[in-house]
């Protein structure tokens, strides 16, 4: 199992807005894949999949704030 | 080490007025090149009327139904960026910098602030003082906002960008509540109290782009 966590994202920036999941639970990702887009201020960012496998949970949800360093998503790594 | 070692190379693209499709297939296709190693690329341009909506963007904020929009010539496009609804118009330099941020701080407020140093330092040539205010991102004239910023991501390449007001029609701006609040904008010719020359100013935001993350443009026709 691999987490997907909120990544940090720059100075002074604490949290963000989950706004768009690219995938579902039970959905294949390869490395490097875009899952999820966050949102913070005016500024968008692409969380990619730190290995290949199949997502296992999504654990925020859109429209959700998450802080950094929070699990996003479960991959069940292959 | 020569001093030139400093700045690293890079390439700006005008475009002049593109769609704003056109141009954001343009610029998905150039973060691709710069997230392979390409070198880092601004795209400037103007775009027809049109209004663009991030992805969490209220709808309300668009005061016009879609037809009266249709009516008006003014499309409505939403968007993987944050911030909410933007207007771009003819008269408003808008710029795309694809920029690889690992080597610019990884860090998305620096950039931002970066990109309103710009800005900023492109007003004051002109003898506009413009500032920042604290927990709202743009460039602003005492209360009233002149540029936009918004910004996306993906593997650390930002795209979207910076939107500054130059010849813009302000009215346009009354078919939204700008960025969810209740804004008055402006632009350099009402600042100017004339047109301001477009090309003058390009040649000036390249200066500070290239001032502000070091790096040496050269034209490209072709990416």
């Amino acid at each position: 199992m691999t987490k997907i966590l909120v990544p940090e994202l720059g100075e002074g920036i604490v949290k963000a807005t989950v706004a768009f999941w690219h995938v579902k639970a039970g959905d294949q990702v390869r490395e490097d894949d875009d899952i999820v887009e966050l949102v913070t201020d005016k500024a968008t960012f692409n969380v990619p999949a730190n290995c290949p496998g199949v997502i296992k949970d999504i654990l925020v949800k859109e429209g959700q704030e998450a802080r950094i360093g929070e699990i996003l998503a479960i991959i069940d790594a292959k | 080490m020569q001093h030139t070692a400093t700045q690293h190379r890079a390439h700006y693209r005008d475009l002049g007025l593109i769609s704003y499709q056109e141009a954001w297939d343009l610029q998905k296709t150039t973060v691709d090149a710069v997230i392979a190693g390409a070198a880092p690329v601004l795209l400037l341009c103007e775009h027809p009327a049109v209004l663009t909506l991030g992805r969490l963007g209220a709808e309300e904020h668009i005061l016009f139904s879609r037809p009266e929009l249709a009516q008006k010539g003014v499309e409505v496009v939403r968007i993987d960026r944050g911030g909410e609804v933007t207007l771009h118009s003819p008269g408003q330099l808008v710029i795309y910098p694809i920029f690889n941020l690992n080597y610019f701080g990884k860090d998305l407020r620096i950039y931002m602030q970066k990109l309103e140093q710009v800005a900023i330092d492109l007003l004051h040539d002109f003898g506009i003082v413009a500032k920042r205010i604290d927990g709202r991102t743009g460039v602003w004239v005492g209360q009233d906002k002149i540029a936009s910023i918004g910004v996306g991501v993906r593997k650390w390449v930002s795209y979207h960008g910076l939107a500054i007001n130059i010849n813009t029609d302000l009215q346009l701006f009354s078919l939204i509540r700008p960025c969810g609040l209740d804004v008055q904008m402006t632009s350099m010719a009402r600042l100017l109290n004339r047109p301001a020359e477009l090309d003058l100013i390009k040649t000036k935001i390249i200066e500070h782009f290239s001032r502000e993350f070091h790096l040496n443009f050269t034209s490209e026709e072709k990416i």
